[in-house]
């Protein structure tokens, strides 16, 4: 029997068969995977997992695609980290930093769910793959495409900077730029993936593109020796990331590879596009959409699709949510690069910038064993942080200069 | 025929106004709801709405018009 069962509406529970459809015909509610765990246990263990490639696919298992022929082969399996420095200066014993910024191929977590939403839609016949995205996403998509051969479609608001393009242009995707804003594009994606056979990843295939999110909860567990953490703290654009780790260690615990989930999940937005930590912080079991203005571009959804699920997961698991402003963003970059030697790009400081409060509040406490989800590489966000890193220290092509600037000492060593 | 999947959101001010019947009215599409959340100070309703393609597309723009949030049924897509 397949390990997949059907896709399943996440509001009124009506099965589908796993083609590439997205949305509840009966009640319009979002499409999700639903497996079949008895068969899955008999198959997986910790050592099968173990003995698998160093990347996602090791969890094969528990991905929706039929298999062998996986694309985006090395997506995944990023290292976690033992952040001692930061945990130092947090007041943390035991933090950990997954390190996503080094994903291959296009450093973001982006490639773990671009690679599974790739195989799906090789699976499922389609020759066309596509995404409306203003960073990360794209990139993915246009990187996994040239590897598999594919073509590719990317869109993109008429507005986005020229540098965000260039990225995406170098692996020959077909990028086109919408005459309009963030809204027109979404509205103009939504129709066309309506028209025309292609995968788009996060519309028709999504409901098999998310669940490469899942792979950062099996990584961390078993990158911790077998078990869970006790506090995560992770990004949310769509919120869908946060729904989905918290599906994963649930997974891990209904097939017996680990023995409890005790778990508290943990959100963190921007406060220029916080529209679920705001709920989560006023009560509410619904969200208000927001025109996003905030430097973590890779967050700014300002209607978010899994807003509601989020809340629900958070909620579940007694954790918390919580938002930082621009400044403790770039504040949160620099922490993290200058305690570990990781440089994030924008939403790692908002991972970082929450994690902090979080252990201010009481929240995360001291004896927790926490992991933060740093998501994508500094190295695309870096005009985010160029007017808060100061400058080199300019001195003359002479020692007595260089001497000078640095106050050295006998042994050397000084700071300018 | 078209069909279009939407997700309507009435602001506060919004939420007493009959809209769905009145674009059911003023122009030729059959209006369908399928799910909804309407409370005292926000509300949402995703609706089907099917007819001409064009006739669908200025019903659309009618209820963007008067005042309430179209967006597509997937909410944001652009990540």
């Amino acid at each position: 029997m397949a390990k997949m069962k059907a896709l399943v509406c996440r509001e009124c529970a009506k099965e589908y068969p796993t083609k590439a459809i997205h949305v509840c015909e009966m009640c319009f509610g979002p499409l999700e995977v639903k497996y079949n765990y008895e068969e899955i246990k008999k198959n997986i263990s910790r050592k099968k997992i173990q003995d698998g490639p160093l990347s996602i696919w090791r969890y094969a298992d528990l991905l929706p695609v039929e298999g062998p022929n996986f694309l985006g082969p090395h997506a995944g399996m990023t290292p976690l980290v033992r952040a001692k420095n930061l945990g130092a200066f947090l007041g943390l014993d035991e933090l950990y930093i997954k390190n996503d910024t080094v994903n291959h191929p296009t450093l973001s977590f982006k490639d773990r769910v671009v690679a599974v939403a790739i195989t799906r839609a090789r699976e499922l016949g389609f020759e066309t793959i596509a995404c409306a995205s203003t960073g990360n996403l794209a990139n993915s998509v246009a990187a996994h495409a040239a590897a598999a051969g594919m073509r590719a479609y990317v869109f993109i608001p008429g507005d986005l900077e020229a540098a965000k393009v260039l990225g995406n242009l170098i692996y020959k995707p077909n990028v086109v730029e919408v005459e309009g804003n963030y809204d027109d594009v979404n509205r103009l994606c939504s129709e066309i993936a309506g028209e025309y056979p292609w995968a788009f990843v996060n519309i028709n295939v999504r409901p098999y593109y998310a669940e490469g999110s899942k792979t950062l909860a099996y990584e961390t567990v078993e990158q911790l020796g077998w078990r869970t953490p006790d506090q995560v703290v992770i990004p949310m654009a769509s919120g869908s990331l946060l729904t989905k780790i918290w599906k994963g260690l649930h997974e891990m615990k209904t097939l017996g590879l680990v023995d409890d989930v005790r778990t508290r999940i943990n959100g963190a937005q921007a406060e220029g596009c916080s529209p679920i930590s705001t709920a989560f912080k006023a009560g509410r079991d619904f969200f208000k959409p927001v025109k996003p203005k905030t430097i973590a571009k890779s967050l700014a959804i300002g209607n978010p699709a899994d807003g509601y699920y989020a809340l629900k997961a958070t909620a579940e698991s007694k954790g918390s949510m919580d938002m930082v402003t621009d400044e403790e963003v770039v504040e949160g970059i620099k922490l993290l690069a200058q305690t570990e030697g990781i440089f994030a790009e924008t939403a790692g400081g908002v991972t970082i910038g929450v994690l902090q409060k979080l252990v201010k509040q009481g929240t995360i406490k001291k004896g927790d064993v926490t992991v933060a989800y740093i998501t994508g590489n500094g190295l695309k966000t870096q005009e985010a942080v160029i007017d808060a890193v100061g400058r080199p220290h300019r001195i003359q092509p002479s020692l007595a200069s260089f001497e000078k600037t640095f106050k050295m000492g006998k042994n050397g060593g000084g700071d300018a | 025929m078209a069909s279009m999947k939407v997700h309507i959101r009435f602001p506060e001010d919004k939420i007493k106004e009959p809209v769905i019947y009145q674009i059911g009215h003023e122009f030729k599409v059959v209006t369908n709801v399928r799910r909804a959340d309407v409370r005292e100070t926000t509300g949402w309703m995703d609706v089907e709405l099917t007819g001409e393609s064009a006739e669908v597309e200025r019903a659309v723009a009618a209820l963007r018009k008067k005042g309430v949030i179209v967006d597509p049924i997937e909410l944001d897509v652009v990540e």
